[in-house]
């Protein structure tokens, strides 16, 4: 499967770094913009970019999306920062004449955090995406040291937003050190830990996401 | 002319913006003509009358991260009720974040409203003197999305600014949306016919947030706003039961201590991660207050006493050089 990253978050793209292609230039070729592959077999590309205001954000964001040669894909994913604004405007704008097929939003389990994400939900609903479901992230960390399991951030939070605004919930990811660490350094953490719980919840989230997509 | 006219169409990119006339939506638009010739791009007359309006609050404080999810909220509304501990003291905590208002949940004031008088719009009280003012108050659901373009956002700010009785006060704290855009360019120019003290930065231990907040340093350095210094939080995690220490979020280039060294940067304190915060802040209660002899706790004092510490201090310099 071909998958390819679109990072909108203009003023704080995080992707390059946990994808570990940092400081590469992007060049351009007949057919637009080449993204940047993370693999000799280019089964995962990437495009991404500050202090600009919105109109200059959604012209960015425009040629991100129309001309970037992305090539033959399967999944296109659209990493998109936190708020319901020009960014988010000028991604379904521009992704309108081609489909979406809808939105995984993410929260923490934290009352906090959900109520956000109700105002995203009423985003999606307005603009007409379709919400694939939602993911609870940093839900609990079990201690190295003696299993020990900590809510940090609260608990539950996801599912009952889930149930309070009728969505899917895909499942949650828990707070991994290792996870955290793979991503700093750019490494895949599926490759490096392929045992560990954190793998096995997102590997059925994205199995769950696959088959709600018809893609399996 | 208000930044974002009345009768401006959907995608208007704002009166004193560059594309002000020239833009693709601006076809049609009964202010096209007027835009196109820069007349609506001379300063904002609302900064000076922010600059009065403003002149009875002592200090300003802004707390910014160029990331998402670091905790700037909860830093602000514990700087707040920290601040406000001294009963003599008039404080006020401003929210910009306009798209995810977390401050009203925080400071256990959902459901409030905002109401006007011939002053202005009264902010909503917690204590005698700790006020609130967030968009959050105009919204009447839970669930109401704020879609908003910049222009918009840039708006609501000036009008928070300059229409809201904020009165005498000791200090006024700006919680700001992650980032560098609109709403950190807006509340900057608005704010600059004041004295702000400075910023505080807010970031987690791992290089994946450093980097951003890199940049949110760099717009502090480009607008010329002084950095009081830098809180790292969710700083290691010591486990209840057998109390050995995970770095949940690792500090893989250094953590905040090394950025601040190499950019010469205060570092004002490491909050270590406490599953108590959250559950204050999602009950709208002060952890300060509710577990006070927590190590979290402990480290917010002093953070909270070396801003004091930094706000008096440029009080003394202004005093000595007039």
């Amino acid at each position: 499967m071909t998958v390819g990253i679109l990072d909108v978050d203009l003023c704080g793209p995080s992707i390059p770094r946990m994808l570990s292609v940092g400081h590469t230039d992007v060049h351009q070729c007949d057919s637009g913009w080449v993204p940047v592959y993370t693999d000799a077999q280019k089964s995962l590309a990437l495009m991404s970019i500050v202090v600009w205001r919105g109109p200059k954000k959604t012209a960015l964001i425009g040629q991100f999306v129309s001309d970037v040669a992305w090539g033959e894909l399967d999944v296109l994913l659209v990493d998109t920062p936190p708020g319901t604004s020009d960014e988010h405007l000028a991604v379904l704008e521009n992704l309108k004449k081609h489909r979406v097929d809808g939105a995984v939003l993410v929260t923490t389990p934290q009352a906090v955090s959900t109520g956000d994400v109700r105002r995203e939900i009423t985003f999606c609903k307005k603009t007409g995406v379709r919400i694939l479901g939602i993911i609870e992230n940093m839900s609990g960390f079990v201690c190295p040291h003696c299993s020990e399991c900590s809510n940090i951030f609260s608990k539950g939070g996801g599912e009952e937003l889930a149930k309070l605004t009728g969505s899917v919930f895909l499942g949650s990811v828990p707070l991994d050190p290792q996870l955290s660490s793979s991503i700093e350094e750019g490494k895949d953490f599926i490759q490096s830990f392929p045992d560990s719980a954190t793998f096995s919840a997102i590997s059925s989230i994205s199995q769950t996401l696959l088959n709600s997509l018809q893609m399996t | 002319m208000a930044d974002v006219p009345d009768n401006a169409p959907e995608h208007c990119p704002g009166t004193t913006s560059e594309q002000a006339g020239k833009s693709a939506s601006c076809q049609g638009c009964p202010n096209q003509k007027l835009c196109a010739s820069g007349a609506t791009k001379a300063p904002d007359p609302a900064i000076a009358e922010i600059g009065a309006k403003l002149s009875t609050v002592k200090h300003k404080i802004l707390v910014l991260s160029g990331k998402g999810g670091v905790g700037k909220s909860t830093f602000s509304a514990h700087l707040a009720h920290a601040l406000a501990s001294d009963s003599t003291k008039e404080v006020a905590l401003l929210d910009v974040d306009i798209c995810g208002p977390s401050i009203p949940r925080i400071m256990g004031l959902e459901g409030e409203q905002v109401h006007q008088s011939g002053s202005g719009w009264s902010p909503v009280y917690v204590d005698d003197n700790l006020a609130v003012m967030s968009i959050g108050f105009l919204l009447s659901s839970p669930d109401d999305a704020v879609i908003w373009r910049g222009p918009k956002k840039n708006g609501m700010i000036k009008q928070f600014l300059r229409d809201v009785d904020w009165g005498e006060l000791d200090y006024l704290i700006v919680d700001t949306p992650p980032g560098t855009s609109d709403e950190h360019l807006s509340i900057v120019q608005y704010l600059s016919s004041t004295h702000v003290d400075g910023a505080i930065i807010i970031t987690t231990p791992q290089e994946v947030s450093l980097q951003d907040v890199r940049k949110e340093i760099r717009f502090c350095q480009k607008v010329k706003l002084p950095i009081i210094g830098v809180v790292e939080n969710m700083s290691g995690f010591v486990c209840p039961k057998c109390k050995n220490t995970s770095q949940i979020f690792p500090p893989s280039s250094g953590g905040a201590e090394q950025m601040c060294a190499d950019l010469n940067l205060p570092l004002l304190g490491k909050v270590p991660l406490d599953p108590r915060i959250a559950r204050s802040c999602d009950e709208g209660r002060s952890f300060l207050n509710e577990v006070p002899d927590s190590p979290a706790a402990e480290v917010y004092r002093r953070i909270v006493q070396s801003i004091q510490d930094y706000c008096s201090n440029r009080v003394t310099e202004e005093q000595s050089t007039t």
